[in-house]
């Protein structure tokens, strides 16, 4: 093999390490890893299912929110959010009906939601505002009606 | 029978050199690079 | 003793070896439907586009996620596989002399399967019984003859792989100890990867079936989707490397360069046949139900299959190096400029490769475990796969077309198509950095894919995305002009241009270049491989996902 691509190939092996070594160490290390939540439901007792059952936002301790939250064809439930600045939240969510995806715009809040399983993902609002919250997996003819907001005051 | 081709000294050394070669890939690894960085960013500040 | 075969094509490429007319038959039949549905996936593309920016409002009788879906399936389903087939059985045909007659068969009868699949997946599509997009995740329930259709159409596709399979073993029993010519080992490849990478969808098709007639109760969601997703990006690296055949076995003719080495061409294709399907979790990152640690392998398997292309990218410029000085280029990069840019058949598949540069970065970006958050589902993840399918393979194969139609159709490719050719690639690369470009940037703002115009109840986050969607709603209206002169240039080349012989560009390796080892014909190992890399990606999530499995869901129709 030709000497300079023996180079390169070392070089372009050592970038896609350094890639993973990064992302590994964020996810494993600082628990910034994408959002997993390995917990199941049944998808159509939802309603009747402890926490679901009552869907809201709970404050858990100093700042600290859970927005206990089900989806379903083209809304959010609870759909009107509202918690101080600084807070951290933790959304706790499952589907209804069928897959639907959970994202903030303009933050890293970005995860699936899909029947039968439960989902969590945890976001620090600091600064105040409007924050656009929107269904971004095709879950039917009004997907793109499916939409909330996050005031953070 | 193929004719052998005839490589003259001064081609032969221009024709093996692959130095624009190395110089390409490595502005391919740089626009990787770069691109990269920059949505790493744009994570890291969204956090 | 017969001369063999590496003298037959350099002495007189010309000469018709393969290809016989039967042969140029079926390519010529999978070309046309290639490029007629290009034109109908490519008018919808245009709707949607118009319809995303609000500058199109859809009739009654036709919902945008009804166009989403077609668009999908008919350009990466059914374009796709049909120009590959054509593109291949004619080259395989070519470079090992002529397909046994009972390969024919299959060709024709995977012809017809695939026609009766396509005509079937239309059919539910129109009367919006199919409204599920290309990917159809379960519990959204298409009719089951849409889910039927779609299996005639891998079992098409499969019948022309099994051909492959075929006629390659026949090639190699008559011609022992002789390594196989490059462009019938890059075939095999392809069908290799492409029949195993399907094998994960059919048993997911196959378990829809029952469930959306109502036979079955419930459907197990998440095993649907890691199945779909076992096939999803292994499909588009068969027309990766499809596209790879042909920059490293015609692009080198064409240029009046060689190939750089035969060696790494063929390692690159066993590379990505077995490193591909085990990275399917990238489609999958912030799903729940997966474990973290699971998902990371993944994405160690799909930043993997970047290794090949980064050997793809030095060989490339090297063998464009080389060509270029033997032209006279001089200094660092004086060979870029000799390349015969005014040549189409070089051009496009240029622009593809330097497309694959921000594709390929994309796509490492995509699979980068957390940072994927950035951009799931979002407008970038549609400006990643226009770039790397819409650019990187279309261009490719349009590039092709400038020689293949002219061979197979027996004409030439006369100066008039060839600057139609090069005003063509102008209006899709101009087309394509405007709507990609700014599918990519409003995408990290925010604004979601698959989802029809909307404001959010004029929320000040999505009005200030309009002006990137009129920015792609101009670039998708340019793509539809270069499909059309694309399609033009097809079928004049293929019925209306000057009859003639043309040439099929088949590369020579380096006069001195170190022949190709045997070991790399042993594709018994590199299947072994390859399903061991999929067990050991693959059998604990999905042993996991059957033994924990959530009560399923039953069909919902929410369309």
């Amino acid at each position: 093999m030709h000497r300079l691509e023996e180079i390169w190939l070392g070089l372009s092996a050592g970038v896609l390490v350094l890639f993973m070594v990064i992302v590994g160490y964020q996810a494993f290390a600082l628990g910034m890893g994408p959002p997993s939540h390995k917990e199941t439901i049944d998808p159509q007792k939802v309603d009747q299912t402890e926490p679901f059952d009552k869907p809201g936002v709970y404050e858990t301790g100093e700042n600290e929110y859970e927005v206990v939250m089900t989806l379903q064809a083209f809304g959010f439930t609870p759909n009107d959010i509202e918690v101080p600045a600084g807070a951290e939240v933790t959304f706790t969510m499952t589907s209804k009906d069928v897959s639907h995806g959970f994202q903030v715009a303009g933050t890293n809040i970005n995860a699936m939601v899909m029947p039968g399983h439960i989902q969590e993902i945890t976001h620090t609002f600091e600064e105040p505002g409007n924050y656009l919250v929107l269904c971004n997996e095709y879950c039917g003819s009004g997907h793109q009606l499916m939409s909330t907001e996050i005031t953070v005051k | 029978m193929r004719e052998a081709q005839e490589i003259t000294p001064k081609n032969k050394e221009n024709d093996k050199s692959l130095k624009g070669t190395f110089a390409s890939v490595l502005v391919v690894a740089a626009i990787i690079v770069v691109m990269w960085a920059g949505v790493f960013l744009i994570y890291m500040d969204r956090v | 003793m017969a001369k063999p075969l590496k003298d037959i094509i350099r002495d007189d490429p010309k000469k018709t070896l393969g290809v016989t007319p039967e042969d140029a038959k079926i390519s010529k039949a999978y070309l046309s439907v290639a490029f007629i549905t290009l034109l109908v996936g490519g008018l919808l593309g245009l709707v949607q586009g118009l319809e995303r920016a609000g500058l199109l409002e859809l009739p009654a009788w036709l919902n945008y996620y009804q166009v989403l879906t077609a668009h999908g399936i008919l350009l990466i389903l059914i374009f796709t596989a049909a120009f590959s087939i054509g593109y291949l059985y004619a080259g395989f045909s070519h470079t090992i002399g002529g397909l046994l007659p009972k390969v024919r068969k299959m060709a024709w009868a995977g012809f017809s399967l695939i026609l009766v699949g396509v005509a079937l997946v239309v059919a539910t599509i129109l009367m919006n019984e199919a409204s599920v997009l290309y990917t159809f995740y379960p519990p959204l329930a298409a009719s089951p003859v849409f889910y039927i259709g779609l299996v005639f159409v891998v079992l098409g596709i499969w019948s022309c792989a099994l051909g492959v399979f075929i006629n390659y073993h026949h090639w190699r029993k008559n011609h022992r100890g002789e390594v196989t010519p490059l462009f019938a080992f890059f075939t095999m490849g392809v069908f290799i990867l492409w029949f195993f990478g399907s094998l994960g969808v059919t048993i997911e098709v196959l378990t829809l079936i029952p469930w959306s007639m109502g036979w079955k109760e419930t459907i197990n969601v998440m095993v649907s989707r890691t199945l779909f997703w076992s096939f999803g990006h292994t499909l588009v690296n068969v027309w990766y490397i499809i596209a790879t055949s042909a920059w490293y076995v015609t692009i080198p003719k064409i240029i009046g360069g060689k190939i750089f080495s035969d060696k790494l061409a063929r390692v690159v294709v066993i590379m990505l046949v077995i490193l591909n399907i085990p990275g399917g979790f990238h489609h999958q990152i912030i799903d729940p139900g997966i474990s973290e640690t699971v998902k990371f392998l993944h994405v160690f398997m799909s930043v993997s299959i970047a290794f090949p292309s980064l050997m793809t990218a030095f060989a490339m410029f090297a063998v464009f190096e080389r060509a270029g000085r033997k032209k006279g280029g001089k200094g660092l990069f004086g060979w870029f400029t000799k390349l015969p840019w005014g040549d189409v058949r070089f051009l496009a598949p240029m622009v593809a490769m330097i497309a694959f540069i921000p594709g390929g970065a994309g796509g490492l970006i995509n699979t980068s475990n957390q940072m994927n958050q950035v951009i799931h589902n979002t407008m970038w993840v549609v400006g990643h796969f226009h770039i790397t399918v819409g650019v990187t393979a279309v261009l490719t194969f349009f590039g092709i077309c400038y020689w293949l139609v002219p061979y197979i159709s027996k004409r030439q490719l006369t100066p008039q198509m060839n600057k139609l050719g090069i005003i063509q690639t102008i209006v899709w690369t101009v087309g394509m950095i405007l709507m990609s470009g700014s599918q990519h940037m409003v995408g990290l703002l925010g604004d979601p894919r698959r989802t029809s115009y909307t404001t959010y109840g004029d929320h000040e986050t999505a009005l200030g995305w309009i002006p990137y969607e009129y920015v792609m709603a101009f670039g998708a209206t340019l793509l539809l002009l270069g499909i059309i002169i694309q399609v033009y240039a097809v079928f004049n080349m293929m019925f209306l241009a000057t009859k003639g012989e043309s040439e099929f560009p088949i590369g020579e390796v380096e006069i001195n270049a170190e022949n190709t080892p045997l070991w790399t014909e042993r594709w018994s190992l590199w299947i072994i491989l390859l399903l061991m890399v999929v067990a050991m990606a693959y059998v604990v999530p999905i042993v996991d996902f059957v033994v924990n499995a959530p009560p399923g869901s039953p069909p919902i129709k929410t369309w």
